[in-house]
């Protein structure tokens, strides 16, 4: 059995108590305390609603973001409780085409009793001995975050929890990458497994479309791909510079038969280290959602591990199988990358470096970045295979005529042979997490 | 017709199941924004330039970045008639009301990242008119610099219809084409040659009015040389008559940002993010031993009574009084040193003389590298509203401190044209 000792990433304050539950009174997000609790709401518009709610100003247009989410935080930074203030961490934008984005942070990635967690398999049921979200106290949680039943979107400081639905919260993630990085957990009583549906996904995509900035992210990482507690969560945080993945040219996959209906647009990246799908427009954030979920619904049941960025206000979405920590399993990645202990999840993949040393920090360049996430990537033929067999999934014919207006790069497309999907990793790869 | 003229983007979001951007104009210019977006260029260039720009053909508009929300500060008359609005349709509103479903997300970013850049821009983009329907064009996008400040006065963006061409056209078009998909910088100050010759006339407009559906499945349009040379030639047309007019006000501009810069401490990026933030707060440059005001909202201005001018560059504790508690300046000069925030109540001072109750917060701000680089200290008169959209004043302070962070820390890591 292969093995690997990896260190995690704290998420939240209570992950380092032993995983008994602890009785009520602890003010947690169990069965115990989250039904009686008065958390703050923010009910997003439904489009669809016919109410419109008289009397009650509409929201400004920053006061998701700014007024509720980063002021918020900065609560709850008063309070202390985060285990750094990322703010003293000395940040860069690399010289370079692209411009990736590199932390010296030695903070976050602390030391923990290691806790086996297999990454062989995309899809695990949810374990309540280990860490999940309910046992996380109250005050790490901003607000609730749920659709609401008007057109307008609505704020209440105080709101009973509705006895009917699991509510979904936003809480912080207390060993933050940046300024405002918090986490998304969508229905927390119900104690989903990380994997991806199309409501909670949808979900996502109205906090990217809430808050109204293009540089607001949220992503997701699967099991298998550097998630880190196996209970359905999404993070998010504002960074003000585009990330290296959004720059990165893309050829747009031309579409025949099956869904022309659609408004979504299909790309792949070109010259970037990862190889990735892009996802784009559609007349509603559901179609686009949908589109999407499906995809990943068909790597998980596959299992390739990958990752999700969300960008643009959740206009554009970035698709990533990867396949590094299979690599690192087998030991196909080189010492020098595995001493930078950076583990490539969605917000390295897409550009954003932590480096827990200074040497690191110092030397970091998009030399290295490349060859970091070079690793991570599925081959160009292993990824034409998934890539034929997602739109396969989603209903869609790639279409055979070649593409009107690219000129240069891009591999015209082949029609598929009939290749199984072969699990992705060898039986028995164990990796302690 | 123009895209998208914001930096960090923190705006409502465009109803996402319409297909036409005509939901998103039905909120009319703030009128708080409504005179200074009318004396945005006349302060710099005087009364009479409007006139002068009127003359000049063309589709282009102007933008200020120094107003909230970075609004349309003028569009000529050619704009006008390309795009079907009328002139209080735009005037004070952001250019991204000219952006639809189909435009491309990512050259729209490249517009945002070029004006937080400060740098010119040109590239090819699908805009749609009032009415909804989308067409092609050429967006050239260049700032005009305050020699004095080095600050951006301006954005100018000037658009050139690309209509659709025969198959022997677009080829040309595309043969001449650097490579990419539409999208180039271009600098385009030096003499620019069109040094082809076509069987066919380039200039025929085989403009047809197809379905929108074909025009928004096409994934880019490149312009052609000449196309090109037309938007240089209006740029330089306009760069030249405002340089010119700035000179009456003294006020001078000029294409090129001066590598002295007088005291700037802020750029113009950092400036449009702040913008957004609609609530009373300054920040002060705690580098300087009298730590001076380098930014003030527009709400703390209304607050106080000062203008900007009069606000910028001054210590911070102007506001102060007769009457105000000497033991509460004392706590909050503790916390400075001791770089933490601070919540207080203070009386101050407005201009007029007349006092208030200020609900005062302040808190250190770091930059990318990580050291205290300002304060920023947010204002709230008591007696205001409170408790609004059910967040207590202090969250709603808290809530700037958050905005302000995040601003600065970003803005401050990139390599680029910023000062700090």
């Amino acid at each position: 059995m292969l093995t690997i000792k990896r260190v995690p990433t704290v998420l939240s304050n209570y992950q380092d108590d032993s995983s008994e539950p602890r009785g009520c009174g602890r003010n947690c997000l169990g069965e115990c305390c989250l039904p009686v609790s008065k958390l703050p709401l923010y009910a997003f518009k439904n489009d669809a609603s016919p109410k419109v709610s008289s009397g009650a100003d509409e929201l400004p247009s920053d006061f998701f973001l700014n007024t509720l989410l980063l002021g918020q935080w900065e609560d709850r930074m008063s309070r202390g409780l985060f285990r750094y203030d990322v703010t003293a961490c000395e940040t860069k934008v690399i010289p370079g085409k692209y411009g990736f984005v590199a932390q010296l942070n030695e903070g976050r990635h602390l030391k923990k009793r290691p806790t086996e967690f297999r990454v062989d398999r995309v899809l695990q049921p949810f374990d309540p001995a280990k860490f999940n979200f309910t046992k996380v106290g109250q005050e790490e949680v901003l607000f609730r975050f749920e659709a609401g039943e008007d057109r307008k979107s609505l704020f209440l400081e105080h709101a009973v929890a509705d006895e009917a639905k699991s509510p979904s919260v936003v809480a912080i993630n207390v060993s933050p990458i940046e300024y405002g990085h918090v986490l998304l957990i969508p229905r927390v009583l119900d104690c989903l497994p990380q994997r991806i549906d199309p409501d909670n996904l949808l979900l996502a995509l109205h906090m990217a479309a809430e808050a109204g900035s293009a540089y607001f992210r949220l992503g997701y990482n699967s099991l298998g791909a550097f998630a880190t507690i196996n209970h359905l969560h999404f993070q998010a945080y504002v960074l003000s510079t585009p990330f290296p993945v959004e720059k990165a040219p893309t050829q747009k996959i031309p579409i025949g038969n099956g869904l022309s209906q659609s408004r979504v647009k299909f790309s792949k990246l070109i010259d970037y280290p990862v190889r990735g799908l892009v996802y784009e427009g559609g007349s509603t954030l559901k179609e686009l959602s949908d589109i999407v979920a499906r995809s990943c619904i068909w790597l998980q049941e596959n299992n390739i591990p990958f990752n999700v960025l969300i960008s643009d206000s959740g206009r554009r979405i970035f698709l990533f199988p990867q396949c590094y920590a299979e690599k690192q399993a087998l030991g196909e990645v080189s010492q020098e990358l595995l001493d930078t202990q950076v583990n490539p999840a969605v917000w390295e993949i897409s550009g954003h470096m932590v480096l827990k040393r200074k040497k690191d920090y110092e030397e970091a360049s998009e030399d290295y970045a490349w060859r970091l996430l070079s690793e991570v990537s599925l081959s160009e033929e292993r990824f034409e295979e998934v890539e034929a067999y997602i739109f396969e999934a989603i209903g869609l014919v790639e279409s055979k005529e070649t593409a009107a207006v690219e000129k240069n790069e891009g591999t015209p497309y082949q029609s598929s042979t009939t290749v199984s999907a072969a699990p992705h990793f060898t039986e028995g790869c164990l990796v302690l997490h | 017709m123009l895209a998208v003229l914001t930096a960090p983007a923190i705006g409502r979001r465009a109803d996402s199941t319409s297909l036409s951007p005509l939901t998103s104009l039905t909120e009319l210019m703030d009128p708080s924004l409504r005179l200074p977006v009318e004396q945005s260029l006349a302060a710099r260039y005087s009364e009479w330039v409007a006139e002068a720009l009127d003359e000049i053909q063309g589709c282009f508009l102007i933008t200020d970045p120094d107003i909230a929300g970075h609004p349309i500060v003028f569009a000529s008359r050619g704009f006008l008639a390309m795009s079907g609005y009328s002139l209080e349709e735009v005037l004070g509103r952001n250019g991204r009301i000219f952006q639809g479903a189909a435009t491309d997300r990512q050259s729209v970013m490249e517009i945002r990242e070029a004006i937080r850049e400060e740098r010119t821009l040109q590239i090819s983009l699908l805009n749609y008119r009032k009415d909804g329907t989308p067409h092609w064009i050429l967006f050239h996008l260049f700032p005009v610099f305050g020699v004095e400040d080095g600050r951006v006065a301006h954005f100018v963006a000037v658009q050139v219809p690309i209509p659709r061409r025969s198959r022997c056209l677009r080829s040309l078009a595309e043969n001449r084409h650097e490579g990419g998909t539409g999208r180039f910088l271009v600098a385009c100050r030096n003499e620019f040659r069109s040094d082809y010759k076509l069987g066919c006339n380039p200039v025929v407009e085989l403009f047809v009015d197809v379905d929108n559906r074909g025009l928004e499945a096409e994934e880019s349009r490149h312009a052609t040389e000449q196309e090109k040379e037309k938007a240089c030639d209006a740029a330089n047309s306009i760069l030249s008559t405002l340089a010119h007019y700035s000179k009456l006000t003294g006020r001078v501009i000029s294409d090129k940002r001066r590598s002295e810069a007088g005291i700037s401490a802020i750029n113009s990026s950092l400036v449009i993010s702040l913008g957004r933030i609609k609530q009373s707060f300054v920040l002060t440059d705690i580098q300087l031993p009298q730590m001076p005001i380098v930014y003030a909202s527009d709400e703390f201005l209304n607050l106080t009574g000062y203008s900007r001018h009069e606000v910028l560059g001054r210590e911070c504790w102007f506001l102060n009084g007769p009457d105000t508690d000497a033991d509460v300046l004392h706590q909050i000069r503790q916390s400075i040193q001791a770089e933490h925030s601070c919540t207080v109540r203070l009386l101050n001072y407005r201009k007029d003389r007349s006092s208030f109750w200020n609900l005062f917060h302040i808190s250190p701000v770091r930059n990318a590298s990580g050291k205290i680089a300002f304060y920023v200290s947010v204002q709230m008169d008591e007696n205001a509203k409170s408790n609004e959209h059910g967040l207590s004043p202090h969250m709603r302070q808290l809530g700037v401190v958050g905005a302000v962070k995040v601003a600065v820390r970003s803005l401050s890591m990139c390599a680029g044209p910023s000062r700090r």
